[in-house]
């Protein structure tokens, strides 16, 4: 913001001294900001901001430390969950298995961006069926498929030594990740991008209907960034911060009516309208929260 | 990007010669000068002026700015519909080559949100129809642009955004109840009527039409934006008419059904008439003095059954000729219906039971009539088209006009063999916005 803005204006100042126009040199402050007012009042939802209050850059070390804190301790409890999961798939243990399975997957999707940046490991832990060569298909997913489709935990051992020792690897690779603050923004954003795109549809959990845990993870992820950058959000845009608080309470109002016991319900159980409310609510909370870039300085 | 710069070179040299002309110095100030334009001037000029300095790569590389390659054509005055006026634009104007049409839902409980949302509409509505791009995020490489920017580089091409709310918002979520007008509500049933919930009703609704496809969807696209949290969409048609490339001369446009549509429509250049038929005036409450009522119905033409009657069949069925549009006997298209006229053996010319002349009546009754056809796809059920006629008239009174006139249709219309009625709503359209006010001040300031 700061630096487009700023940009032309001060591209009219030097144009106007170039040319010479003493007169319009002289004003071309007031000038400046009035055109700016003009040509910029349309109304949006997006943060108002303007040059003066996004002089000073923000400091995110703390958000980042307390970021990389949050993820090993996901990651650390993914690890464990994953191993009493496939401990019950490779005994055999069918509905064992089906019980560990949504809630084991959750310490990953409120994490997912992070999996996202650490190259083949998504695609390793979390690839559903098409998403990659069927030889080379494994993870969470093809379990799924014989578990609840097949109705069998034959042959899946391997897959699910397999699947432990990547949710090990990303375990370690956590420590010494990149995070930067662009990273917390964009990666708040994305893990709504995924609710949309694949849990919204039911697409992600195709055999076990169990996508509104991963639903409901993907929101808590994001919500914890928001947490963490929600003081820095509060200095430069209240009314943004307010606003996304605000959707977030809504949306999980709208997602509490769906709890069961510990857990969710069936995504199939869902009406139509019932998901359709749930992918509205989300969207009004994606929108607002796709302007946090605001608190970075460019 | 070489390229690219070349191009920034001259046009920023042009600009420069403009400014040093002063051709172009006071319009620079101007606060009329679209934004789209001044990014145009200043980003030339400056960055030509960079480049000189050498810098240019940084800057572009910093800021994005890419706008200045691409200049703006340059808008037409008759290419622009004020959007500010006493009355809302949408519904005298002719109708343009194309609509697309939303209802909305509100989803918040706060009327100060309704109001907030009907300011952010308002001044992006006035960007959007006068072409420039809406919001003040377009360059912030961390930000998510507030203009989607699909007509960046567009004319406005005769955009106009008409907006309304419907009965609902007079329930009792906004303590409007006493506010809403007696004759103000959702239709009543219909015979044949076959209406899905899914193209009925709404809180709110937003009419873009504009000479360009793109045009318009981007203004729904982006209205939808502004509204996420306040409103959400409940039903929306696209709608298309004959192109006015395609009709140089600009006849009456003809529906699916092959018919001219919109010969008998009352004159819109005459302002005592529409006085008449479709605007409100102090009879109304004070919200709605300039306002009219808009009534939507979305009818699925039955095309192929159509499509085996016979040329007399479907010249009976409307009451006139294919070909001219004259009503039937007579030669030119705006001839009088005269339903008095009878052949030898004393049958009425145009059969009583046709579509103009039951709609038509004793001629004392109109509305401003103001519709799309409309095709979205196949019906997968039957394999046939799904195809037909976005209704959309103004009037003043929805009872005494509509609802009066599609009752005798509903009954009697020799149309209805060919037509079903799948979709309805109404809405009030609020009076014409003066700038720095906005939509609906008067019902919700
Ligand atoms: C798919 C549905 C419809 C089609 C295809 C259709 C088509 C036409 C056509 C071809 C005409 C004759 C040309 C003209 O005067 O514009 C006409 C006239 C008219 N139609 Fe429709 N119409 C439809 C539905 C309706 C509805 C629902 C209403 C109102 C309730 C309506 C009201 C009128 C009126 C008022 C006239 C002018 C009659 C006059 O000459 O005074 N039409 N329509």
């Amino acid at each position: 913001m700061k630096y487009s803005y700023a940009l032309p204006a001060g591209l009219i100042a030097s144009s106007i001294l170039f040319a010479g126009c003493g007169d319009n040199g002289n004003n071309n402050k007031g000038n400046n900001s009035n055109n700016e007012a003009a040509a910029t009042a349309a109304a949006t939802n997006a943060p108002a901001v303007n040059a003066e209050t996004s002089a000073a850059a923000a400091d995110f070390t703390s958000a980042i430390e307390q970021y990389r804190a949050y993820v090993i301790e996901q990651s650390d409890a993914f690890v464990k969950q994953t191993e009493g999961f496939t401990d019950a798939v490779k005994a055999g243990k069918l509905d064992e298995a089906k019980a560990l399975y949504a809630p084991a997957r959750m310490y990953y999707e409120r994490i997912e961006p992070i999996a996202e940046a650490l190259g083949d490991l998504d695609p390793n832990i979390d690839a559903r069926e098409n998403d990659v060569d069927p030889a080379e298909w494994r993870g969470f997913h093809k379990i799924e498929q014989a578990l609840w489709q097949n109705k069998t935990t034959n042959g899946m051992a391997e897959v699910a030594d397999q699947l432990l020792k990547d949710a090990q690897l990303l375990r370690a690779k956590v420590e010494t990740v990149d995070i930067d603050e662009s990273l917390l923004v964009t990666g708040a954003v994305e893990l709504l991008n995924e609710v949309s795109s694949s849990k919204v549809t039911g697409e992600e959990e195709r055999y076990s209907h169990t996508d509104l845990y991963d639903f409901v993870a993907n929101v808590e992820g994001a919500q914890k960034i928001y947490e963490l950058l929600k003081p820095e959000l509060a200095k430069k845009d209240p009314a943004l911060e307010k606003t996304i608080g605000d959707k977030f309470t809504a949306l999980l109002a709208e997602l509490a009516p769906f709890k069961s016991g510990d857990g969710y319900v069936s995504y199939e159980t869902l009406k139509e309208d019932e998901v359709r409310k749930l992918s509205q609510n989300l969207d009004a909370l994606a929108e607002p929260l796709s302007n946090m870039g605001t608190i970075l300085g460019v | 990007m070489k390229k690219k710069v070349n191009n920034l070179y001259d046009n920023g040299q042009e600009a420069i010669e403009e400014v040093k002309n002063g051709t172009k110095s006071g319009q620079i100030f101007d606060k009329k000068l679209s934004r789209r334009e001044m990014l145009r001037l200043t980003g030339a000029s400056g960055l030509g002026l960079l480049l000189g300095g050498g810098g240019v790569s940084g800057i572009l590389a910093a800021s994005g700015a890419v706008h200045p390659a691409a200049p703006a054509p340059q808008a037409s005055s008759e290419d622009i519909i004020p959007f500010y006026g006493s009355h809302q634009a949408g519904i005298l104007t002719p109708a343009q080559n194309f609509l697309c049409f939303a209802s909305f839902d509100l989803t918040t409980s706060s009327i100060a949100d309704v109001k907030k949302l009907l300011q952010s509409w308002t001044t992006a509505a006035a960007a959007l129809t006068s072409g420039t791009l809406i919001g003040n995020a377009n360059e912030n490489p961390n930000l998510p642009p507030s203009d989607t920017g699909e007509a960046d580089g567009l004319t406005p091409s005769k955009c106009t955004i008409t907006f309304g709310v419907g009965p609902s918002l007079f329930d009792g979520r906004y303590g409007l109840a006493s506010k809403r007008p007696s004759t103000f509500a959702d239709l009543p049933a219909f015979a044949g009527d076959s209406l899905d919930p899914q193209w009925c009703g709404g809180d709110l609704c937003v009419q873009a039409c504009a000479d360009d496809l793109q045009v318009a969807f981007h203004a729904i696209r982006n209205l939808a934006r502004i509204a996420r949290g306040t409103a959400v969409l409940r039903w929306t048609q696209e709608g298309f008419q004959r192109t006015g490339g395609a009709d140089p001369k600009g006849g009456t446009p003809r529906n699916l059904l092959g018919f001219k549509d919109g010969t008998g429509n009352p004159d819109v250049t005459d302002a005592a008439e529409m006085r008449e038929v479709v605007w409100c005036g102090s009879e109304s409450p004070a919200w709605m003095n300039g306002g009219t009522y808009m009534a939507v119905r979305r009818v699925r033409l039955r095309i192929e059954v159509w499509d085996r009657s016979s040329l007399s069949d479907q010249e009976a069925t409307f009451g006139r000729h294919r070909k001219s549009g004259a009503p039937i006997g007579a030669t030119d298209e705006f001839a009088k219906l005269n339903l008095d006229a009878a052949d030898p053996a004393g049958k009425p010319v145009i059969p009583p039971d046709s579509h103009s002349a039951l709609a038509h009546g004793d001629g004392t009754v109109k509305m401003l009539r103001r519709s799309y056809s409309f095709s979205s796809g196949m019906d997968l059920t039957t394999g046939q088209l799904d195809a037909g006629l976005l209704f959309i008239s103004f009037q003043k009174d929805l009872v005494k006009q509509f609802v009066s006139i599609q009752k005798r249709l509903a009954k009697n219309d020799r149309l209805n063999e060919y037509m079903v009625h799948t979709g309805s709503a109404v809405f009030a359209c609020l009076p014409g916005v003066r700038e720095g006010g906005y939509l609906g001040e008067a019902l919700l300031g």
